[in-house]
């Protein structure tokens, strides 16, 4: 061998060590590579997700406030733009249509909005992808959204069908676009996105606002902040210019369902970003702690004799503390090329959801220091308990052998019982009982592989709860009709008569802001039947309430927001029609798991409005295989606005889900195992590495390899069994603290662990023991009787 | 004791006590011990009469529970863990029964471990040659033999040009001719380089290399015996 000066005698040790462990030393990398994988990937992601979308709002002029109305006329632009703080107004014409799609059985919704005749929209400008913008000669060209097209596999030239303000029409697309208003695009009232059946369409202003008789006026408006503007102000401005003309309400940007839904996305990556590598890194730092002290305690003799040569003990204690350090940095590089990778991938899972021109994905190189100086110092500050104590041990002391380990009688045993015990069993029990610190800790480290397994596979459960919950139980309707207006009671008797149609059912659904003092929210009352039966109001408990005959029942989280209780008072703007206000009583709260919602007796709500039968949207039951026959009917009927089939809503979110799922769980699994593994294994190894002599005297004395493995063996199995439930209860106890961060406005999703996710942790924990134990037995079989009953620790 | 150059070591009344277990050692119970320069000591003893633990002593590599112990104007007994770390540093030359070498490290690279921290240290192949051993330079301890991983230690332990070198059975895991080789080196050691040299040994043999011989039992010092001539290490027989 050369010698190479620059490295130290030392150095060269703590490189031959290391590779000695190597097993162990890979093992805890793994597990440090695995935490950094994830804290590169979601926090790349979050960093990707954060330029992007602040580039993008940027280039393409995101406006700041956005508000619709029935219909104002266009003179009143300038007096919106004389609001204080106001920069840029942008008045549209926005309406949402039928569309009958080529190659699709039921109806789809499109939402047009205009483009201004003088070119690029000062506002919320649409990015053209491919194609070309619309002729303004030609009022049936559009620009359509990109998910849209490649959900229906289109490209410029392709033709849809709308029914446009009653009338069919026959609309091409000869470009594709994004907008920033549309980077996640999901239909008024649904859930999820469902790009084959909701589509935006960008169309020239003048044959936009002909068909819907808005020329010279508007019904939706997006206004530009300047930057020290008072948003709160402006919508308050906004609103009184707007109420005279069916305002209804404006909102700031936050609030503005894609900017919501990716903020919302953002903080959810942060989170996750920081309690799971958390979880990771903290396991690492205690089987460091495990193998270090077990590695110190080997190297008794060789720490006494660099005592007497005269390294000092910050010295010796560095060395021992650059093991760890190695170790960590080892998994730390892997980790953030691993992380670099997977985060790619999400990124390209993100495209699903969220159409940006760009994603702009690189690894930051603040992510990347991050992890590795936070991996570094968690790894130090597991070795230095065991490093401190190995290096405090005065010389001469350390000289001796280790006293012999004090052992006594197992608690257990002093029951008559397990006095009865095999040999084998109460070595196992009298083992752990002398270390219980030790074995606390390995049971811990193996419940922490299983509650991250929990978590992730909990989220298909939270997942199909909210499905049963919304789709089971709540909506048990097939399809539900919105009209393009009110329309009066006949309109139910016409859609029973329907093709296919069994029961209808119908809904009065207004608009309105809900008030209590300065608190307020825009959204939608919702008349129902007393004791519905298909769109049913449903508690999480799963109990179904019936309406009170009075008085509004609001979401619990509604009535948070509000600051109100069942007894007090409501006031009502509605922000349609003659827009009346009045007073309601809170009837009751329903402790539900979506949105803010306000329900009412549909014949209470009316004789507020002071209306007959009138009907706004209705819920259909469909007769067993007829529902492509209802549909067919339903494209045809120009009254129709919006159509919402319940089983092609379900399987598409369903398939997106899957998609997306199916990686995280994947790599959830694999991790988790990996945490197992590296905990189990270093167990193991240091078991044998400390029982060595002895198991070896049992295999002199005549026991077989089997009888021997049991002894090491049987104890991991015992420290697994321990750790399952442990597993399983922090996992739960974790899973409710992240989903109370997840919890918001629109989602209040109750943690649910089901007892599939139990099984398949379990399995997964029991197998990454397996793994390890085999691993171990090999060695163990391979131990040489003559040489560890020689060897002097 | 005798006129001339003042001692290296003096010590007086050293007593020691330490944990064991569940029990406890009385390991030293008050002993007198003077080393002066070039001298070669034998400590002779049976097992746990104190002789390692007054070695230890000696080297720093522990502190007395009572008495006073110097090494020239160092006081030992009262030194702090950075004071004795310095002096063990500067000063001795250690070698083990079990030599204590790093496994990991080949024989050059322990002797490097030394001079890589010492102030004026001879080159690792010097002091591997000193004791025959430059052949052997980038063999492993698990690749030598016993002797040979003595003589490495003892290569460790003079690297560094110590003043006094302290041997704790340095023959006791080794066989007669391989012994004669390591005391040989030792010896060489003590005058060719006039390093202060103190020997633990059970086996009487071997007092007849030392200028003066030290026997405890039991803790306590029981006889002083000083050889007319020095008897060389090839000439011994146990």
């Amino acid at each position: 061998m050369v010698i190479r000066p620059r490295v130290s005698a030392l150095d060269r040790k703590l490189l031959r060590d290391l590779w000695e462990m190597r097993g162990q030393a890979l093992a805890i990398a793994a597990v440090v590579a695995a935490g950094v994988t994830m804290f590169v990937t979601y926090q790349s992601n979050f960093d990707a997700l954060e330029r992007t979308l602040a580039a993008y709002y940027e280039r393409q002029r995101f406006a700041d406030v956005f508000a619709a109305a029935a219909r104002a006329p266009q003179r009143l632009a300038s007096r919106l733009a004389a609001i204080p703080g106001v920069t840029v107004v942008d008045t549209r014409v926005v309406a949402d249509v039928t569309l009958d799609v080529p190659g699709l059985a039921e109806p789809a919704t499109g939402r047009l909005v205009s483009l201004p005749p003088e070119g690029a929209s000062p506002l919320n400008a649409v990015l053209l992808r491919r194609g070309a913008w619309p002729d303004p000669a030609r009022p049936d060209e559009v620009v359509a959204s990109e998910v849209f097209c490649e959900a229906h596999g289109f490209a410029p030239g392709a033709r849809v069908a709308a029914l446009i303000n009653g009338r069919r029409r026959t609309l091409t697309i000869v470009g594709i676009g994004l907008s920033p208003e549309y980077v996640y695009s999901v239909k008024a009232g649904e859930i999820f996105p469902d790009n084959r059946r909701y589509g935006i369409f960008w169309m020239n202003r003048r044959a936009l606002a002909a068909a819907f008789d808005m020329e010279g006026g508007f019904n939706d408006v997006a206004l530009k902040l300047a930057p020290d503007a008072s948003a709160d102000e402006a919508i308050a401005a906004l609103d009184r210019l707007l109420e005279p003309y069916g305002g209804r309400g404006a909102y700031p940007r936050a609030l503005q369902v894609s900017a919501w839904t990716l903020a919302n996305e953002l903080t959810q990556l942060r989170t996750f970003g920081f309690i799971t590598p958390a979880i990771f890194l903290s396991v690492a730092a205690f089987i460091l702690n495990i193998a270090l002290t077990r590695a110190l305690s080997l190297q008794r003799a060789q720490i006494a004799a660099l005592k007497a040569l005269g390294y000092a003990n910050r010295a010796i204690a560095w060395h021992y503390v650059k093991w760890a350090l190695a170790i960590a940095a080892l998994g730390a590089l892997a980790g953030i090329v691993g992380g670099w990778w997977l985060g790619a991938q999400m990124a390209a899972l993100y495209n699903e959801f969220f159409r940006f021109p760009t994603l702009d994905y690189r690894l930051s190189p603040l992510v990347a220091v991050g992890s590795l100086a936070g991996s570094l110092v968690v790894a130090a500050a597991g070795a230095q308990a065991a490093v401190r104590r190995a290096v405090a041990v005065p010389p001469a002391e350390a000289m001796r052998p280790d006293s012999p380990a004090r052992y006594r009688q197992s608690i257990g045993e002093r029951w008559r019982v397990l006095r009865r015990l095999p040999h084998a069993s109460r070595m196992i029990l009298r083992n752990l009982e002398r270390q219980p610190g030790r074995a606390a800790l390995s049971v811990l480290g193996m419940a922490f592989a299983g509650a991250v397994l929990v978590i992730g596979l909990a989220f298909i459960d939270v997942m199909d709860v909210l499905i049963d919950e919304q789709f089971m139980r709540a909506m048990r309707q097939d399809v539900t009709l919105t009209f393009a207006r009110p329309l009066s009671a006949d309109a139910v008797h016409a859609v029973r008569r329907l093709p296919g149609v069994v029961s209808v059912e119908p809904m009065r659904v207004v608009p309105a802001r809900l008030r209590v003092f300065h608190r307020h929210r825009t959204l939608a009352v919702t008349g129902l039947v007393g004791e519905p039966q298909l769109n049913r109001v449903v508690e999480r408990s799963g109990e179904v309430l019936t309406l009170p005959a009075e008085g509004l029942v609001l979401s619990a989280m509604l009535a948070e927001r509000l600051r109100v209780t069942a007894g007090e008072s409501v006031r009502i703007e509605v922000l349609e029609g003659a827009r009346p206000s009045f007073d309601v009583p809170v009837a009751a709260l329903v402790d539900d798991s979506l949105g803010l919602q306000a329900y009412m007796r549909i014949d209470a709500l009316r004789r507020l409005l002071r209306e007959g039968g009138t009907v706004s949207a209705v819920a259909v039951q469909v007769e067993e295989g007829r529902l492509e026959q209802l549909t067919l009917a339903l494209k045809q009927l120009p009254a129709v606005g919006g159509v919402a089939i319940r089983d092609a809503a379900l399987r598409s979110f369903r398939q997106t889900m899957a998609e997306h799922l199916n990686v995280m769980i994947f790599f959830n699994v694999f991790f988790a195992g990996v945490i197992a593994f590296g905990v189990v294994y270093n167990a193991a190894r240091v078991s044998l590495s400390e029982r060595g002599r002895e198991l070896a005297s049992l295999r002199v004395l005549g026991f077989t390899r089997g009888e021997v493995a049991l002894i090491l063996l049987g104890e991991l199995t015992l420290l697994t069994a321990v750790s399952l439930p442990l597993g399983v209860a922090i996992g739960y106890a974790l899973g409710q603290f992240i989903m109370t961060i997840f919890t918001n406005e629109v989602y209040r999703l109750p943690f649910t662990v089901t007892a599939p996710t139990v099984a398949w942790t379990w399995l997964t924990v029991m197998a990454a023991t397996l793994v390890s134990a085999w691993a171990v037995r090999r060695q163990l079989d391979g131990l040489d009787l003559v040489a560890v009953l020689k060897s002097r620790e | 004791m005798s006129d001339g150059p003042d001692p290296v070591f003096v010590a007086r009344g050293l007593t020691k006590v330490y944990p064991m277990g569940e029990v406890v050692v009385q390991a030293l119970r008050g002993v007198d011990f003077d080393l002066y320069p070039r001298e070669f000591v034998v400590l002779l003893g049976p097992s746990g009469s104190g002789k390692s633990t007054l070695l230890n002593i000696l080297g720093g590599l522990d502190v007395p529970t009572a008495g006073q112990v110097a090494y020239r104007d160092h006081d030992l007994a009262t030194a702090d863990e950075a004071a004795l770390t310095e002096y063990r540093r500067s000063h001795v030359g250690f070698v083990f029964q079990f030599y204590n070498l790093i496994p990991s490290l080949t024989a050059r690279e322990n002797v490097a471990l030394v001079t890589e921290i010492a102030t004026e240290p001879t080159t690792p192949e010097e002091a591997l040659g000193l004791v025959g051993l430059s052949d052997r330079l980038d063999h492993f301890p698990a690749q030598l033999s016993g002797g040979e991983q003595q003589r490495v230690a003892i290569a460790r332990a003079i690297a560094k040009r110590p003043d006094v070198l302290l041997c704790d059975e340095p023959t006791g895991a080794l066989d007669i001719t391989t012994g004669v080789v390591v005391l040989e080196a030792i010896a060489r050691v003590n005058q060719e380089l006039g390093t202060a040299t103190v020997v633990i040994t059970h086996n009487a043999a071997i007092a007849a290399m030392a200028d003066r011989v030290v026997r405890l039992a039991d803790g306590r010092v029981v006889s002083v015996e000083r050889n007319q001539t020095r008897v060389s290490p090839r000439e011994l027989s146990w």
